[in-house]
């Protein structure tokens, strides 16, 4: 009961959102709402029993995204056509409502081979599924540390002064 | 009772809003901020299939059991790191170039 009223008010708060980072005019405060959405799918993942995900969204997503896009904001002042749109963005809504009814159509008629969900601290488990020596994820966890080291080196050489 | 349905309407939601941002926005950095409300969209739907869902019996999930939806979740976060910190490099790149971060002006590749 308690994590269905949590859901409601998390689905409200992450919706509100994500409507304000494509609505508001002011980018620095879509950039604000953008940490408040990451912030709501972060109690999701607590409701859901992901702890250590949920604590990874708040770690990287509410803590370093949210700051690097903040600075890029700074860095690249361009308030004078704050958040405005594109000459398509009619086609785009359209598209993107066209989108959300199929996948909701898709969601609602699928048959879900549902199991009833156990509310148990899920990290232990989490590390078994990631680090099994047999079917674990090892190898995709090495190369996304090779993926992060190119992207820090690449970041680098992109926005270094000449 | 809230179960998988709810939250992946919710997702499916996010998701359209996300897309509709990044189709048609101006801004580089609202088009990755949009891009980010996407991949989060994703990441519920993902975590909501490792609650919810069995895996099929006698697949290499069900070995695996229940948590990959989550390992998925997890390594999407990582490679999201990984393309805002490119991502904005090429913004800040961008503005030094063309004094501007309107992606509809950035064509210098149009024939």
């Amino acid at each position: 009961m308690g994590v269905s009223i949590a859901f409601w008010i998390l689905a409200v708060l992450a919706v509100s959102a994500a409507l304000a980072v494509i609505s508001v005019r002011n980018i620095f405060r879509a950039a604000l709402s953008l940490t408040v959405l990451f912030g709501a799918v972060a109690a999701l993942f607590f409701t859901l029993s992901a702890d250590f995900l949920a604590v990874t969204q708040l770690l990287i997503y509410a803590g370093a995204i949210a700051i690097l896009i903040l600075f890029a904001i700074v860095v690249t002042p361009n308030f004078q056509f704050a958040n405005r749109s594109n000459k398509l963005w009619f086609p785009t809504l359209v598209a993107s409502a066209l989108i959300l009814a199929a996948i909701l159509v898709g969601i609602f008629r699928t048959a879900w081979r549902t199991v009833k969900p156990v509310d148990l601290p899920t990290t232990d488990a989490f590390a078994t599924a990631l680090f099994d020596q047999r079917l674990g994820f090892v190898l995709p966890f090495e190369i996304a540390s090779v993926l992060l080291l190119a992207a820090v080196i690449g970041a680098i050489v992109l926005a270094r002064e000449k | 009772m809230v179960g998988l349905n709810h939250y992946l309407a919710l997702s499916a939601v996010l998701f359209a809003l996300g897309l509709y941002g990044a189709l048609s926005k101006r801004s580089a950095v609202v088009v990755l901020m949009s891009v980010e409300v996407m991949l989060n969209a994703a990441n519920v739907a993902l975590v909501a299939f490792s609650r919810y869902v069995a895996p099929p019996l006698g697949s290499v999930m069900a070995q695996q059991g229940a948590f990959s939806g989550q390992v998925f979740a997890l390594f999407v976060i990582t490679v999201a790191a990984a393309e805002t910190a490119v991502g904005l490099a090429i913004i800040i790149y961008l503005y030094r170039v063309k004094e501007t971060v309107d992606v509809t002006e950035v064509d210098l590749m149009k024939g």
